[in-house]
């Protein structure tokens, strides 16, 4: 049954009054942008309140069975209640791997007692989820993970390390992805997948300071660590199948993800609004013609790659050089991000040299550290160059 | 209020099938040995290729069906000139084009019923606008005195070689002024040819000192102020058009030689020094390509608004550097063989020099887009 488009306007308008009234105040520290920043316990209390709230309120995982916490609602309302929840510049749901990525799966293919044990606690935010898959000698290459998970009766013992598991340090379960059979043809064949404890004996973990100086990342040390055999989601040797599986739930929330604001979109926008006081050689830096010029650049990168999705869903339009558009965006996008937040901080005269914890640094120093977080993008999820490797390749047919 | 704005895009099917049919048409009559073939003839250009182009109804595509044209808009000239510029296909369509649309947006219509007739049936009309080499100027020398009797010279007129019409921009007293010459008009030794640059295209220096008119060959009133602003737009998304064909053409070019050329043993496309900036110059050439037909999705029949505005000067700013760019790494990556006449790559890097300064270059179209999106929320 669909909803009236009446119903979802009135149910839109519920939600942004209940956004308006419930947006929490400056709470006096820099909140994270994304996921991955979150650095200390008092962001963390913050966030984890924040879902619970917005959960209580009914706005996250709208669309998931109600016998698990949710309200097993058409996904256009999660959709909707996502757009509001940007729309009010509201803080992030910050429990992402559980709400976009183990929830799903588990929703998916788990059994009625997972279901049962996970899911309602990834809503409220009192689990928190954390991902295993990288690993410090295979950064893009997880099909050749080497973390070893052998049977021994009814317990796995693992054995060896992961990086960059966000929130490693205050998650209850991870999603792992570790290999139970190293002789396989295929290296994709040997993996298997667990929803495994983080809190068991021979699991460590070690906070990785960012060159913003805060943390977010772990890297988590497996020695002789027991998790009972129930963790195996799935069969042995599906692990590379359901990992990949997990990789498309995290499109939102028709994908299947619980929903909630997921990162602070920073735009060109937000960059110009700072610069109304802002001096350059004596007048107001807007009227510098060489700023003026390289804002302008910014502003069609940006509007570029908004262009460039819709023309890619063009046929008479998208031909020429097939999967150019789709191929290039995270290229495009994430550069445009890095530049334009770089250039953010140069517009600010001394102040550029202000950083986080200086009273009188702009904005609290959000541009300096919302440049460094860029390379998050710029690296993670495949480098730039690499990403440049596979266009020319794919789409210029360049040889390796 | 977004500065990202308007970001509509569209494609009717009539645009849909010109450019399915203007992509054969240039690929089959203009190969590039057809390019060279006219590049030191007097009009730049192939008369019979040029009477089938008119045949098809591309010099009245934009113009009104009362007159015989198609009526679809400048927007449908879009993909037909992307086209050219793909193939380096010359010929007067743009000069054309924008003379037409002159006419018909200063209110020229009924005054100049026939003149519009024959510009849709394609006789060469073009625009002589310039002064001086800015294109930024917007005060007009040359002048029409109380007497009709012209004085001035224009230059940088494209294709007035050919141009049976000229569309001569004026101040009569101050108010802008378009007049209607016919060639015939012109006294001998009028035009002085340029030496372009880009051999594929023709320009002159035109002489009016002492041409009288009739006053029916004078259009004015508040229209033509507009329709000069008009056309300013519209000539800078035209030729960014035919710079972005030029520029994947360029792109291809040059890759199908880093898929063929060995050195040190091995191809030189997989070296990532030349595989990444071929990377950068198709994203470029993508950019170029979503504002240009951003643009043409704007661009209507009446006075243009500023999201119209903004979407031209982007497309002209975007494909301008794009082509700048492309033409530049051609010779390069070429090699010892990009620096000889004989690569096709110096057509690309003259097409560049040609279309970075044609209706104003990307800094001239940055700073009035500074000015449109920046100083609208001040």
């Amino acid at each position: 049954m669909t909803a009236s488009q009446n119903e979802l306007e009135a149910f839109r308008a519920e939600v942004s009054a209940w956004m308006a009234e419930n947006k929490p105040a400056d709470p006096g520290f820099l909140l994270p942008q994304s996921f991955m920043e979150v650095s200390n316990e008092q962001q963390l209390e913050f966030l984890r309140e924040w879902q619970h709230k917005i959960w209580s309120a009914g706005y996250l995982g709208m669309h998931w069975p109600k016998e698990y916490g949710g309200r097993g609602m058409d996904a256009v309302y999660q959709s909707i209640a996502d757009q509001e929840m940007r729309r009010h510049d509201v803080p992030i749901v910050f429990n992402v791997i559980g709400l976009g990525w183990a929830g799903p799966l588990i929703n998916h293919m788990g059994t009625e007692e997972e279901k049962q044990r996970y899911l309602k606690g990834i809503l409220s935010a009192e689990d928190i989820w954390c991902q295993g898959f990288s690993e410090p000698d295979h950064g893009s290459d997880l099909g050749n993970a080497q973390t070893r998970a052998v049977r021994d009766g009814e317990e796995y013992v693992i054995n060896g390390s992961k990086i960059w598991t966000t929130m490693g340090n205050y998650a209850k379960y991870m999603i792992l992805l570790a290999r139970t059979n190293p002789n396989t043809e295929r290296k994709y064949d040997g993996l298997s997948f667990f929803l495994s404890p983080m809190q068991a004996d021979g699991i460590e973990t070690r906070p990785i300071r960012k060159i913003t100086g805060e943390y977010g990342f772990t890297e988590t040390f497996f020695t002789d660590a027991r998790i009972p055999a129930s963790c195996l989601m799935g069969e042995e040797g599906q692990g590379w199948k359901i990992a990949m599986q997990t990789l498309q739930y995290e499109r939102g929330a028709q994908a299947g993800a619980a929903g909630g604001l997921q990162f602070v979109n920073i735009v060109i926008d937000d960059m110009i609004s700072q610069l109304a006081d802002v001096r350059r050689d004596g007048e107001a830096v807007l009227d510098d013609a060489v700023v003026r010029d390289e804002l302008v650049k910014l502003i069609m990168a940006e509007k570029a790659v908004t262009l460039g999705d819709k023309r890619s869903s063009i046929p008479a339009l998208s031909s020429d050089y097939p999967f150019s558009l789709a191929l290039s965006h995270k290229l495009r996008w994430t550069e445009y991000t890095r530049q334009m937040r770089q250039f953010a901080i140069n517009l600010q005269g001394a102040s550029g040299a202000l950083y986080v914890g200086d009273d009188e640094a702009r904005q609290g120093g959000f541009w300096q550290r919302a440049y460094f977080n860029s390379f998050s993008a710029t690296i993670g999820g495949g480098t730039s160059q690499v990403q440049a490797n596979i266009i020319a390749e794919h789409v210029l047919g360049l040889p390796k | 209020m977004s500065v990202i704005a308007n970001t509509k895009m569209r494609v009717s099917d009539e645009q849909s099938m010109l450019l399915d049919v203007a992509r054969e048409f240039c690929r089959d009559k203009s190969p590039i040995d057809r390019v060279r073939a006219e590049l030191e003839t007097e009009t730049g250009f192939d008369a019979a290729v040029w009477q089938e182009m008119v045949n098809l109804g591309w010099t009245g595509i934009a113009l009104p069906e009362s007159a015989g044209g198609s009526g679809l808009g400048i927007g449908a000239v879009v993909p037909v000139v992307e086209s050219m510029g793909r193939a380096m296909l010359g010929t007067p369509l743009i000069s054309t084009t924008l003379a037409g649309q002159l006419i018909v947006r200063a209110g020229g219509e009924e005054m100049w019923g026939d003149l519009v007739a024959q510009v849709a049936a394609g006789s060469v009309a073009t625009i002589a606008l310039l002064d001086s080499a800015d294109w930024g100027e917007t005060r007009i020398t040359c002048e029409l005195d109380s007497d009709n009797r012209l004085s001035g010279t224009k230059t940088f007129v494209a294709d007035a070689g050919v141009a049976e019409h000229l569309l001569v921009v004026a101040q009569r007293g101050g108010e802008p002024v378009v007049v209607h010459l016919t060639a015939d008009q012109l006294p001998e030794g009028a035009i002085h040819q340029h030496t372009l640059i880009d051999q594929t295209k023709r320009s002159a220096r035109v002489s009016l000192e002492g041409i009288v008119v009739e006053a029916s060959q004078v259009l004015a009133g508040a229209a033509v102020v507009d329709a000069i602003r008009d056309v300013r737009l519209l000539g800078a998304l035209l030729v960014a058009a035919e710079a972005t064909g030029s520029a994947a053409s360029c792109l291809d070019t040059t890759v199908d030689y880093l898929k063929t050329r060995k050195q040190f043993g091995k191809l030189i496309g997989s070296y990532q020094a030349l595989k990444h900036p071929a990377v950068d110059i198709l994203c470029d050439v993508d950019s170029a390509r979503s504002f240009v037909y951003h643009a043409a999705t704007l661009v209507s029949d009446t006075s243009l608004g500023s999201d119209a505005e903004t979407a031209c000067r982007m497309a002209k700013a975007q494909a301008s550097d794009t082509l700048d760019y492309a033409g530049d790494r051609a010779v390069q990556f070429h090699g010892g063989m990009g620096f000889t006449y004989e690569c096709d790559a110096q057509l690309y890097i003259r097409r560049a020099q040609w279309s970075r300064q044609q209706w104003g270059d990307a800094q001239h179209h940055r700073k009035h887009l500074a000015r449109l999106l920046l100083d609208a929320k001040r």
